[in-house]
């Protein structure tokens, strides 16, 4: 008896096993109508967008990978949180896709020419999302929280450091809102993305109201957040969907098998061999991710407060060779702690300062008293497979340099409480996302900044930080920002590996799906074409 | 009647045929790999099986052969180890308590009743959430976790066996509790805790895999079978290989130790 059943669990199994390599014969098919890593837009795209116009209506589901740690946007931390709730709340400014700053609940800006004060006025007949006019107290009120100048003090508000040259902020009329500064800063205006909210309003945490293209609907934790198009939108032209949701899975692989059951639109942060087996119907876009993935390491512990040792670490790590293995080689090398799509800002020689090379590293090892290696722990939050896998790359390579590395999966939650906020960790490999202001990116890097979780401390850098902070002219500036560059790279910091391509799957039926230099899910650019919406 | 007899010792020869063929499998592993496990290798990203790999290579290009023989090491290490910490805590429980009975077996068996009812993955998670995870601390949970079954298993055989009259003579004959205890009864247990040993073992291999498959349990990169089919899980469609091989693996390793523990029931 048992031998029949156990032929036919055999048989079953082989079967299955055919079965599984019928599937990859599609490999090939998916990869044709593929396309080529770079470009913003896809062939099938270009082509579809030649024939179709845009149309308004319709619903999608887009797949998030990270439940939200909050609806207030200024309680808010994680960057899967932002990107959602960038498409309800806006701030006087707002990024559009090429980094620009434009207005959006303010209509001009002015800065004196000392630096020293803003003044903003408002779009006419702005509207939050249960109607109200948006006054000037309201945008008084938002800043305040946010620069943590209200009284009493609201302790959960994560306070935007940068707005703490604020000494006052009132409206001079109706429409005008003046901020004067402490002392002169030029580089304020990305702050004031800050997200504006009613005056007073204390259900933030639980229907979030804001002036965005969407509005608020519903919120499940670890299962969904609905969005509705708001029609009072002061854009006309956008948004073009009726309806978005945001549905939260565990990890990027049950996500993606939903997208295979057909029942995601859009799928962002897909890897890479996930590209490989989209189904049809489905096609790949990606961008720059503007990312700063790195293994991060806490300067103040053995043996990482030795600077040979940390240098050591960086000789060690082949960082294409970590491109080519995670990521199919769609990544770019960095050697700083800057996003390279800050242009201007970013100094491009610095990933030539670590070339790799192992036999520089043990000599260096051997020079800063550890001659035969050491071991340490590299903690990963478990939700990033992308970061695991090159955790595991990295481990492999400084074997070769008598280092043994181990790494630690954690929870995200624990990441942020141990890791970031508690600091309590040797090295940590995530990713660093960008922030508005380029300055943002070295901010961390400060002695006393709160999210210094490297613990670097170098006062020659607080000293130019001071000095950038004040600095009008934009030359200088530059200067001084590659400078502190400069300085975190020779340092040796931390090891910076890449900025990797970001890859999304999108729904063929499709339009607009759009990357921006910071990490965000706009959409209000999202519509569907015409015919194929029809057809289907 | 004569068939039965038949098939249960063909099952026997069965299960020891697949587990001697496995368990060599893994102890050559401990010595000999044919490539470095963790060795990667670009050029041979998700390679389907060929004659110099002969399960095909992982999306590092590691050789998932040379994988399956360590990891299946680590998995029956964990095994082992959390079948001797829940078989020896557990057979001490249920031999004291089927022994002594009265208020001692009331106490102690109502908190292995407390243990039992919560799902053991349940308090695996538990466990690790609070300790952190790593090869040791699943080790440890299981091994606790496993201690209610043994103690009961244990236990009932005891409460009969204590009846018998070869323990009313050695009684008589003036032994020692501890004397009749385990040299006595014990080893009159062995019909039924052995199979229920290999049982743990299979129980302790699929709740490494489940744990490891949570990211809970051995840590990359290390090998072991459910941290490679947690990390196989992406590759499905694309490199089945990659997650056949470990399954297998596994399948192949429960069905021997199952075969054996029930011809040996029915002997």
């Amino acid at each position: 008896m048992l031998i029949r059943k156990l032929t036919k669990v055999l048989l079953l199994i082989s079967v299955f096993t055919i079965a599984l390599y019928g599937c990859s014969g599609r490999k090939e098919d998916t990869n044709k109508s593929m396309t080529p890593a770079n470009g913003k837009l896809s062939f099938t795209e270009l082509t579809k967008a030649a024939q179709s116009e845009p149309t308004y209506g319709g619903s999608i589901t887009v797949g998030i990978t990270q439940d939200l740690d909050g609806l207030d946007p200024h309680k808010a931390l994680s960057a899967g949180t932002k990107e959602v709730l960038f498409n309800i709340f806006e701030g006087l400014v707002k990024l559009d896709y090429d980094g620009n700053l434009v207005p959006a609940v303010a209509e001009s800006y002015h800065i004196s020419e000392d630096g020293m004060v803003y003044t903003f006025t408002l779009r006419e007949g702005v509207r939050f999302h249960d109607g109200s006019l948006v006054t000037a107290d309201d945008i008084v009120y938002s800043i305040k929280r946010c620069a943590d100048m209200l009284t009493p003090k609201d302790p959960t508000v994560i306070v935007e450091s940068a707005l703490s040259v604020i000494s006052d902020v009132g409206s001079t009329s109706e429409r005008t809102i003046e901020i004067r500064l402490k002392q002169a800063e030029t580089e304020l205006l990305p702050y004031l993305t800050c997200s504006i909210v009613p005056k007073d309003y204390d259900k933030l945490d639980t229907k979030p109201i804001g002036t965005g293209p969407f509005k608020f609907l519903s919120y499940t934790p670890l299962q969904s957040i609905v969005l509705e198009r708001n029609d009072q939108y002061y854009m006309e032209d956008t948004p073009y969907l009726d309806q978005v949701t945001f549905k939260i899975f565990s990890n990027t692989d049950t996500a993606f098998m939903d997208l295979q059951g057909g029942n995601l639109d859009i799928l962002p942060y897909i890897t890479d061999s996930q590209v490989s087996q989209l189904p049809k119907g489905y096609h790949m876009e990606s961008g720059a991710m503007n990312l700063i993935q790195g293994l991060f390491i806490n300067n103040k512990v053995e043996p990482f407060d030795n600077k040979l040792v940390r240098q050591a670490l960086c000789y060690a790590v082949d960082r294409q060779a970590v491109i080519d293995m995670v990521a199919g080689g769609r990544g770019n090398v960095i050697g700083t702690n800057m996003y390279p799509g800050f242009k201007k800002y970013y100094d491009e020689s610095l990933v030539n300062v670590y070339p790799y090379n192992p036999e520089k590293s043990k000599k260096l090892l051997k020079e800063a008293g550890y001659p035969n290696g050491f071991k340490f722990t590299i903690k990963v939050p478990s939700n990033y497979q992308y970061h695991i896998d090159t955790a595991q790359v990295i481990v492999e390579q400084l074997k070769q340099v008598g280092i043994t590395a181990q790494i630690q999966l954690i929870e995200w939650s624990s990441w942020k409480s141990d890791v970031y906020r508690g600091r309590n960790y040797e090295t940590t490999l995530v990713g660093l996302a960008a922030e508005l202001a380029p300055r943002q990116a070295l901010a961390r890097f400060r002695s006393y900044a709160d999210n210094n979780f490297m613990n670097y401390i170098n006062p020659e850098f607080d000293a130019l930080y001071k000095q950038g902070e004040i600095e009008g002219v934009e030359e200088k500036k530059i200067q001084l920002y590659k400078q502190m560059q400069a300085m975190l790279t020779n340092d040796a910091v931390a090891v910076f590996i890449q900025d990797p391509y970001q890859m999304t799957a999108v729904s063929d039926d499709l339009g607009g799906y759009t990357y921006y230099p910071i990490y965000v899910q706009d959409m209000s650019l999202v519509y569907y074409y015409k015919q194929e919406f029809e057809s289907d | 009647m004569k068939l039965k007899v038949k098939t249960c010792h063909f099952n026997y020869i069965l299960g020891l045929l697949i587990t001697s063929l496995v368990l060599l499998m893994v102890l050559i592993g401990f010595f000999y790999t044919p490539y470095d496990p963790n060795e990667m290798n670009v050029a041979l990203k998700n390679n389907p099986p060929t004659l110099a790999h002969l399960l095909g290579t992982d999306n590092f290009g590691r050789d998932i052969l040379s994988r399956v023989m360590k990891g299946a090491g680590t998995t029956y290490i964990i095994a082992v180890v959390v079948v001797i910490i829940g078989g020896t805590l557990g057979t001490i429980v249920g031999t004291l308590t089927g022994y002594f009975g009265g208020w001692f077996d009331e106490v102690v068996m109502r908190l292995n009743d407390v243990l039992t009812s919560f799902p053991s993955i349940l308090l695996a998670l538990v466990f690790v959430s609070v300790f952190g995870p790593g090869t040791y601390n699943i080790i440890i949970a299981l091994g606790i976790i496993f201690v209610p079954s043994y103690a009961r298993v244990v236990r009932s055989e005891f409460i009969v066996l204590k009846e018998r009259d070869f323990v009313k003579n050695a009684k008589l004959m003036g032994a020692g509790s501890f004397r009749i205890m385990f040299i006595h009864i014990l080893p009159n247990t062995r019909r039924v805790l052995i199979p229920a040993l290999l049982i743990g073992f299979n129980n302790a291999v699929l709740a490494e895999a489940g744990l490891s498959y949570l990211s809970l349990g051995v840590q990359p990169p290390q090998a072991s079978l459910g941290r490679m089919l947690s990390e196989a899980q992406s590759y499905m469609i694309d490199s089945p290989w990659y997650a056949i091989a470990p399954g297998l693996m596994i399948i192949l390793t429960i069905l021997g130790f199952s075969l054996i523990s029930g011809g040996m029931e029915n002997e």
